[in-house]
């Protein structure tokens, strides 16, 4: 045994439903293995860069709220995504910038106001073994995290303590994303587009959606007019992020990280990764539109997202 | 072969409206080609019945470039009948004490619970695709005679390694699970054999051998008794 104290928080209460995730597992999807990674990754990457960190650092998604935990020595943590209360020793503390962390320090996360998932990283991220090339936590699977599971109440999540301070770093206001209850999903058409008609097609794109009970990680379900869905028998055939299913039901399943890999219900299309990042913040009863877009529009649209990304500005913070 | 916009990075490749030996070889051949020679671009292939999925990275190719190249090479593909494919044996207790589902089959199809067993060994399956869960394998087509739909309320708990029958399908569960299968035997072979604590794969993404089945592989199953189940490692739950 060693004798060094193992460093890293202590999960007090895990809130809702926690998970170490970082940008997804990719190229075991063959295997029935899911993506996985963060909802939000815009808000996962801001939470690691104001860390100081790659952007592909394992963090914590925080679901609604309620996480608290004991840092057992000093660090850098920044919370980011939705707008939740942030206390440290019951202090608040801001969202959207990094900050000093003392060993001993309580840190809570109180309940999101707006949207539903917050990002907390750590400078360095968390030491915790990769599963499939990924720290990404996928329940269902049993894969990633700790032991493939939720955070639970005493887990330890090991990071390695600060060596030497460094500066604080904020998002710049004006870059700081306000979370709407709703939201307009870009569609690509494609998969089995062929097999509905202009008429079905102009329900869906002008119809507002309402988030239904079941939404979470896997895919989100929407409710409203339902579209005539024709029979056809269909292979399962590989589900891309952001396909838009229609079960016989007529209301669409909108699939998102942790969605099956393979599925056998007819597809019109898929929404862009942009637009399934903001769907991810949305909670039962916002609503949603869809908005097609041509294949020649992709391009500059992540074009946009790539430049917006370097614009972004961080202030740096004078220590106190 | 039919391409299609899957996503905006994605792709889909249909061969063939229906499945069959030939449609799985000529996926599989894709499958390997596609590794060979387009490997910096893929992020994802998932072939399934008679399709192969594609995600690419959007940033090094777009959609219209890629489908120019693969129309170009799949279709210059050579005789795909020759690819070799892989016969795995797969050992199956047939008990009635864990298939659940045997008495139901024999009285259904006036078959003798012996002959059901006899009929779900005697073909060799291909794996059309896997999915629903990690190494979950579709394979087909088990004769006509012991096909069953799936069960009108699917069980809470189904065992892992168990061996189950829906349609002309068969596969074996991974792991404990919920499902609506008709379940015949036990399959002492783990399908995933993976647990958070055993040693995942190593950093060159090189995988030991967690899966017994890849899709194009070919499946014949053999009955073996208890006691050998037990010997092989299976687990008799309840």
């Amino acid at each position: 045994m060693s004798n060094h104290k193992q460093t890293g928080f202590t999960v007090v209460k895990p809130g809702i439903h926690s998970l170490i995730e970082d940008l997804g597992r990719f190229g075991y999807q063959h295997m029935g293995i899911t993506q996985g990674g963060a909802m939000d990754p815009w808000a996962f990457i801001i939470a690691n860069r104001l860390c100081r960190n790659p952007d592909n650092t394992s963090a914590i998604e925080v679901t609604v709220g309620g996480l608290h935990l004991k840092a057992q020595c000093a660090t850098k943590i920044a919370v980011t995504g939705a707008q939740v209360s942030l206390h440290v020793n019951g202090i608040v503390q801001p969202l959207w910038q990094s900050i000093d962390i003392a060993a001993g320090d309580d840190i809570r996360l109180g309940f999101a106001q707006q949207g539903m998932r917050s990002y907390v990283a750590v400078h360095g991220g968390f030491a915790i073994a990769q599963a499939f090339g990924s720290n990404a936590t996928v329940c269902r699977e049993g894969i990633g995290g700790l032991n493939g599971q939720a955070l639970q109440k005493g887990d330890c999540l090991p990071f390695k303590a600060m060596d030497k301070p460094l500066p604080n770093l904020k998002l710049a206001a004006e870059h700081q994303p306000k979370y709407e209850n709703e939201v307009v999903l870009r569609v690509l058409l494609g998969y089995q587009q062929a097999a509905f008609h202009q008429a079905q097609l102009n329900r869906f794109f002008t119809q507002s959606y309402c988030v239904g009970r079941l939404a979470d990680r896997m895919a989100y379900r929407l409710e409203g007019e339902p579209l005539a869905i024709e029979a056809q028998s269909m292979f399962s055939e590989g589900i891309s992020y952001g396909a838009i299913q229609l079960p016989p039901d007529g209301l669409p399943i909108v699939m998102l990280n942790d969605r099956q890999t393979i599925g056998g219900y007819p597809k019109l299309g898929s929404i862009l990764k942009v637009d399934g990042a903001k769907l991810a913040q949305l909670k039962q009863g916002d609503s949603v539109r869809f908005q097609a877009v041509e294949l020649d529009q992709i391009k500059q649209i992540n074009k946009h997202y790539v430049d917006s990304f370097s614009r972004i500005k961080f202030q740096s913070l004078a220590r106190t | 072969m039919k391409f299609v916009v899957a996503g905006e990075n994605a792709l889909i490749i249909y061969f063939a409206d229906k499945p069959s030996d030939q449609v799985a070889s000529k996926i599989k051949s894709s499958v390997a080609y596609i590794k060979a020679h387009f490997a910096d671009l893929i992020i994802e292939l998932i072939p399934s019945y008679t399709s192969l999925f594609i995600a690419f990275d959007e940033h090094k190719i777009g959609h219209k470039q890629l489908i120019g190249q693969l129309e170009v090479s799949l279709n210059a593909l050579p005789d795909y009948r020759n690819v070799a494919v892989k016969l795995v044996e797969l050992p199956a207790y047939y008990g009635v004490d864990v298939g659940w589902d045997l008495k139901r089959i024999s009285d259904k199809s006036k078959l003798s619970i012996e002959q059901v067993v006899a009929l779900h060994q005697q073909l060799e399956y291909r794996v059309y695709a896997i999915g629903f869960a990690p190494g979950f394998a579709y394979m087909g087509h088990v004769d006509e005679r012991i096909a069953m739909p799936r069960l009108n309320s699917p069980r809470q708990r189904v065992p892992k390694g168990a061996i189950g029958i829906a349609d002309q399908q068969t596969a074996v569960y991974p792991n404990t699970s919920p499902g609506g299968w008709n379940i015949i035997g036990l399959c002492p072979i783990p399908m995933f054999n993976y647990t958070p604590n055993s040693n995942a794969p190593n950093s060159q993404g090189k995988i030991p051998d967690i899966m017994p089945l890849q899709v194009g592989d070919k499946v014949k199953f053999k009955a073996i008794s208890r006691d050998e189940f037990l010997a092989l490692g299976g687990q008799l739950h309840e």
